[in-house]
């Protein structure tokens, strides 16, 4: 059994995100938040933000390291998860959960197919996880 | 992880591998970032204790009968008034007044300084040191014999008595004393690098894994936690300690640094002396100051300030302060602005976040 959520899909830059009809719920990875520390300062686009995949769509921060986010699809943000700016901690505790940063209405699903699997993203991110 | 042949490694490298530690390199050695958390490591030093391993330090070892003549006329703070077994916190300047390195003197003996100096900074220093000894003192590379670990935190003196015959009371803040930790010769000094009481011991590097494990087992009952370079970072910024490279440099002075109290100016004659006197007269163009962020980000090294929407400095070391729960920083500014209380701008990632200066030093340890 995996950490990495068999229905989540997966960037090389370590987000993840979980496909429903039209909306993509947009987090950063296990591997991500294990690798930058204590994060105490997350940072997010507006609602109405148009992203790009690729391209980034906000930082988040740890004690050490400022570690900006890229936007694993394109589409509009319609949902920001605003517990974490009071509690970014919660992004080292539940970051496949409670701890997701937006929601996007995608504006082009075909982009999905350039992203990597559960199975793709735990080789990727190799035995330690 | 791939390691480069000349990354130097602690006597302890097995150690923090063993405990899992994350490296970082840093000053030209590989050392431990965190262990676990750079937060918990960082209250464990607030409220308990940490240990440290600070191997990458470096240590000069000046003697002599004219010893003190050569101290005295490199530093800048005043070697003349130590007295055997006390330390002092000190600066090598360059002729022109910037910092070649902050350094902490010991006087062993009237004729025996140790000098603790900055790991990426010991050969520079060694030249620098080698190169005005127009006396006949004895200058020694002496790295190579010490490691060195720092104990810290309000019961360090509670886990290091465990393993010491030396009565700890009686060794002072900024004091020290040779004698032996679990039976190994060590040099115990009241010093450290966190705001908070603690001990540095220096010791040879074949016993450190010894003496290391004795002090965690010796912590045990006061949670006692192994803590990295992130938390020395967090901690020493809050107790606002200069870190080279950041603070200061080659480009700065102490009247810039605010590290005044470490220049002596009714010494004669020091190496940089000429030029602290002539910023004396001309005046200071930035002073450090520390400031508080306001808005929602962290100013953090290098990062450009602003006040009145004009460029007027730059972050030297910012952060979250654990301790304090804000993000704090220390920035160079003009004499005008770095007094408490002025609205500043730090830049982060293009946009203008509202800061203001505030007292120093962020945290200070009731005595």
């Amino acid at each position: 059994m995996s950490i990495y959520p068999e229905n989540y899909l997966y960037t090389k830059d370590h987000e993840w995100v979980l496909i429903q009809n039209d909306t993509g719920t947009v987090g950063i990875t296990y591997h991500a938040q294990r690798e930058l520390g204590d994060i105490v300062f997350v940072d997010l686009p507006k609602l109405g933000t148009v992203v790009e995949q690729g391209k980034p769509l906000g930082s988040v921060e740890s004690v050490k390291a400022v570690s900006d986010i890229y936007a694993p699809v394109s589409g509009e943000v319609i949902a920001v998860n605003e517990a974490l700016s009071a509690a970014p901690e919660k992004l080292n505790q539940d970051p496949h959960g409670a701890a997701w940063l937006v929601k996007l209405r995608l504006n082009n699903p075909e982009e999905a197919k350039s992203l990597l699997s559960a199975a793709d993203y735990r080789a990727y991110v190799g035995a330690e996880g | 992880m791939t390691r480069p042949a000349a990354w130097k490694r602690s006597p302890l490298d097995a150690v923090h591998r063993r405990l899992g530690a994350r490296m970082t390199t840093f000053g030209g050695w590989e050392m431990p970032l965190y262990y676990s958390s750079i937060v918990e490591e960082h209250h464990a030093v607030r409220r308990s204790v940490g240990l440290f391993d600070v191997s990458h330090m470096g240590e000069i070892e000046i003697r002599g009968p004219e010893a003190l003549a050569l101290v005295s006329f490199v530093t800048t703070n005043a070697p003349e008034r130590l007295s055997d077994g006390q330390a002092q916190y000190s600066a090598l300047l360059y002729p022109h007044g910037g910092f070649v390195d902050d350094i902490l003197v010991h006087r062993v003996k009237r004729d025996h300084f140790f000098l603790c100096v900055n790991a990426a900074n010991q050969e520079k220093d060694y030249e620098h040191i080698r190169a005005a000894n127009r006396w006949n003192a004895s200058v020694e590379f002496a790295s190579e014999r010490y490691a060195q670990l720092a104990l810290q935190g309000p019961n360090a003196p509670a886990v290091l008595q465990k393993l010491t015959a030396t009565d700890l009371s009686t060794v002072r803040y900024y004091r020290f004393v040779d004698g032996e930790v679990c039976g190994i010769a060590a040099r115990i000094a009241r010093t450290g690098y966190t705001g908070e009481d603690g001990f540095e011991l220096y010791l040879a590097p074949d016993h450190a894994t010894t003496v290391w494990d004795r002090l965690m087992d010796a912590g045990q009952a006061f949670q006692i936690r192994p803590c990295g370079l992130g938390a020395r970072n967090t901690l020493r910024l809050e107790a606002k300690m200069a870190l080279y490279g950041h603070e200061i440099d080659a480009s700065t002075t102490p009247w810039e640094a605010d590290l005044a109290w470490i220049v002596k100016m009714e010494k004669p004659e020091f190496l940089g002396r000429q030029a602290l006197e002539r910023q004396q007269r001309q005046g200071l163009r930035r002073k450090l100051a520390g400031f508080e962020m306001r808005g929602r980000g962290i100013g953090r090294d290098g990062y450009l300030v602003r006040a009145g929407g004009r460029p007027c400095g730059w972050v030297t070391s910012g952060g979250p302060s654990p301790t304090l729960g804000k993000n704090i920083g220390l920035c160079y500014l003009p004499p005008d602005l770095a007094s408490p209380g002025r609205d500043i701008e730090v830049m982060i990632r293009g946009e203008p976040v509202p800061a203001i200066t505030v007292p120093t030093p962020f945290y200070k340890r009731i005595q």
